[in-house]
């Protein structure tokens, strides 16, 4: 296993996912004796997971069943241990995109936060490119490496522990792609002219604020950037369900037809359809979602 | 070695002849082909991309007289001489259109005397009567306005998933299904989609998805592209100007014989019937297809070929060649139709992508079957109910996990100081995405020991139900 590289079966040492259903998941390291609890009961790694192929049923000592699943940088970011605030799959599939990222980029990033984009970028670039991610707080930098290297990519990145907007990114000339998800971006824009490629390259920020998106692009535009865009991508996800409509009883079409079917003394009138209701598969928007997460700005670097 | 890599950086970056290029004026795009002395038409001015060979890509032209090509050099953004007098708001400015005191005549005669865009905005600047009276903001405006259409830039990229699905997107976007690019940048994230996969991809948008997920392999692993009726359409995958390496990656299957290879019966000589009997017909395993040199069974038809043409008269040795090159020609695609097959035949790709305007439940449940277990697949549909349809059968028949029926919203910002919001114009819709995980449908058929107990009912019940 590894983050940008499928296998077929788990072995020890692996990141497996375990799915419960419900979007309910735990992210497990594989060794050779040990147990995971999970509300269905104990997974055995020896018997239930080693050996086994990845996307197998489990049944758990209590009977339930789970899902074992190879891991992806999607499943990552939804399992992944917080320690920051993280960037989710829409805005790191623009992200990708809009960077242009793929295989054999070199990219710099800052700050590395939980490293959810961080595994994002490296499956894109693997596996020739290379990432230069840079962290300011140092237990930060050091959980994100050896996370990288426990999911085996760690050959594709180089954690730096220091200040962006102060020390840069530790390399001139190298990046065709930058990104940016610090506190004031703007002060990070020379560091990452200098990172980028002389031929030119892409740069995005990610900014939860419009004032902090303001003077980036002003930034970004005294650096001559150009192609300067902001955008905001939001995901909306459907609850697929049938619903049952009661159809409304506005009487009979015809009033005689009707005097025929209730003769006399006011007795209740034959509605054979009072509980009619139709029943139909829709999808339903959630009453809550996400509505805000950041603006993402994008800009190119020309040639000079 | 950074000079090494600067190089070779610098070839890759370089405006050649024959490249695939688009170019773009505001916000607007154009796939087009570096070729010597041709035209090229885009929004409504024609020229020459000549002088572009040898420039960087990014580089931005000015068209010059005569249709030729000058490079502009980044730093070039000259203001229009500032302006020292603003209004403050705009209750004196009267539209009686007689604010501007040049006429369309004399703009014409200006754009004759061969005046740069930048000078004629100057022009009219000076000859607006209200100019002055407008407000800071609203001189930018008008002046970013006039711009746009009086000067004479074009930029030339290098294509790439980004500028080719905005392309389509603004240009042709019935030519994609309405697919919007961040919905796009959705499937290839939620598809893994990366180097070193086995990656299907059933598509009718022009080649655009299909081009997409080979740029994100970088030729690096297999693409079977599944397509409807008689060939695959690849305009935009062209676009892309792929090395030829990349397309070496790439094969086809076609979608009406899925049912046939799904039940093993795949009888590749059945739908050829003045196909010639084939040397070897099934002696070789689908396994071991690929890409493997001319069959020596061909060889030695060639080899006769060869003696009894020097018998016969030229006219029949004509039609005979014709036969052999439709002969060579049947058993070329019969090859590459085997060697999709074998793709496909072990059930192991890595990832399923599908974007059409066909019905997409019959193409999932069909190819799902030949992805691997604990892989992503992920639907695209212009319209939500098929995708409906999709999700509740996935739902009762099992074997699909972390379904998830989707949509995007995308919003533009304007952003200057004292003047951000958002766009006023924004996307309707951008299609919607039905994604999910491929599980292995039975639990394995040896049943570990240390389970005593049945799980209880309502927990199988609770499990089954689950996504």
């Amino acid at each position: 296993m590894s983050f940008v590289e499928y296998s077929e079966f788990i072995q020890e040492g692996d990141v497996a996912i375990i799915f419960m259903g419900h979007g309910s998941m735990l992210p497990v390291k594989v060794e050779q004796g040990a147990q995971t609890q999970t509300r269905y009961g104990v997974i055995r790694h020896s018997t239930d997971l080693i050996g086994r192929p990845f996307g197998s049923k489990v049944t758990c000592s209590k009977g339930g069943w789970v899902y074992v699943l190879h891991p992806t940088p999607e499943l990552w970011t939804l399992n992944l241990p917080h320690r920051t605030q993280i960037l989710y799959t829409t805005d790191i599939a623009n992200i990708t995109m809009m960077l242009e990222l793929k295989p054999g980029s070199v990219v710099c990033e800052s700050g590395t936060g939980s490293g959810s984009l961080s595994h994002a970028i490296l499956r894109t670039i693997a596996p020739s490119g290379h990432l230069y991610t840079v962290e300011f707080h140092q237990q930060r930098a050091e959980k994100a490496a050896e996370e990288f290297r426990e999911h085996k990519v760690g050959h594709l990145v180089t954690t730096l522990n220091q200040d962006v907007c102060k020390e840069g990114f530790g390399v001139t000339g190298v990046a065709d792609a930058v990104f940016l998800d610090i506190p004031s971006p703007w002060e990070a824009i020379g560091h990452a002219k200098t990172a980028m490629k002389r031929q030119g390259g892409r740069i995005s920020s990610f900014s939860p604020c419009i004032e902090q998106v303001q003077r980036t692009c002003a930034a970004l535009a005294e650096q001559g950037f150009g192609e300067i865009c902001t955008l905001e991508v939001l995901l909306r996800v459907y609850d697929v369900r049938p619903v049952s409509i009661a159809l409304p009883d506005l009487g009979d079409e015809d009033p005689l037809q009707a005097g025929l079917d209730t003769p006399g003394e006011g007795g209740a009138p034959a509605t054979p359809d009072a509980n009619a209701a139709i029943t139909l598969r829709t999808a339903m928007p959630p009453r809550d979602m996400a509505g805000h997460t950041g603006y993402l700005t994008f800009a190119t670097k020309s040639p000079v | 070695m950074a000079n090494n890599v600067d190089d070779s950086t610098d070839e890759q970056c370089t405006i050649k002849e024959g490249d695939c290029v688009v170019l773009k004026r505001g916000d607007v795009f154009k796939a087009a082909q570096v070729q010597k002395n041709r035209k090229v038409i885009f929004e409504k001015k024609w020229f020459f991309l000549d002088n572009a060979v040898g420039e960087l890509y990014g580089t931005s032209f000015e068209v010059a007289s005569g249709g030729t090509l000058q490079p502009r050099k980044p730093k070039h953004a000259e203001s229009i001489a500032e302006v020292k007098e603003a209004g403050i708001d705009n209750r004196n400015i009267v539209d009686d259109g007689r604010s501007q005191k040049l006429t369309r005549d004399d703009i014409e005669t200006l754009k004759g005397q061969g005046l740069k865009g930048q000078d004629i905005v100057q022009q009219l600047v000076e000859n607006s009567s209200s100019f002055r009276d407008k407000t800071e903001f609203a001189q930018e405006k008008y002046i970013k306005k006039k711009k746009k259409k009086y000067e004479n830039t074009v930029m030339v990229l290098k294509p790439s998933t980004r500028i080719l699905a905005q392309m389509y997107h603004g240009r042709e976007p019935g030519k994609i299904c309405y697919l919007r690019y961040d919905s796009l940048a959705l499937m290839l994230t939620l598809g893994n989609v990366h180097a070193g996969s086995k990656l299907i991809v059933f598509e009718t948008c022009a080649g655009l998805v299909l081009g997409a997920v080979m740029e994100r392999m970088g030729g690096q692993g297999s693409v079977i592209q599944m397509y409807p009726g008689g060939g695959p359409a690849r305009g935009a995958t062209d676009s892309f100007g792929f090395p030829e390496h990349f397309l070496r990656t790439l094969h086809d299957f076609p979608l009406c014989k899925v049912q046939a290879l799904l039940a093993g019966r795949l009888s590749l000589e059945a739908q050829e019937p003045d196909a010639p009997p084939l040397p070897k017909p099934q002696g070789r395993s689908l396994e071991s297809g690929g890409v493997d040199p001319a069959p020596e069974g061909m060889e030695m038809e060639m080899e006769k070929e060869r003696e009894r043409e020097s018998e016969t008269e030229e006219r029949e040795r004509r039609r005979e060649d014709k036969a052999q090159e439709r002969k060579m020609k049947m058993e070329e695609k019969r090859k590459k139709l085997l060697a999709a097959a074998a793709l496909l035949q072990p059930r192991n790709a890595d990832g399923l992508v599908i974007a059409s305007r066909l019905h997409p439940c019959p193409v999932l449940l069909g190819l799902l079957k030949f992805l691997a277990p604990s892989r992503p697949f992920v639907v695209y549909c212009q319209y939500r109910e098929p995708l409906i349809e999709c999700y509740t059968k996935l739902k009762q028949q099992g074997g699909a996990i972390n379904l998830q029926l989707s949509e995007t919203w995308l919003r533009h910002y304007q952003v200057l100081p004292n003047r951000t919001h958002p766009v006023l114009l924004m996307s309707g819709g951008g299609g919607y995405l039905l994604s999910g995980t491929k599980v292995l449908a039975d639990p394995p058929e040896s049943t570990p020991p240390q389970r005593s107990e049945e799980p209880s009912p309502k927990r199988i019940k609770l499990q089954e139900t689950d996504g």
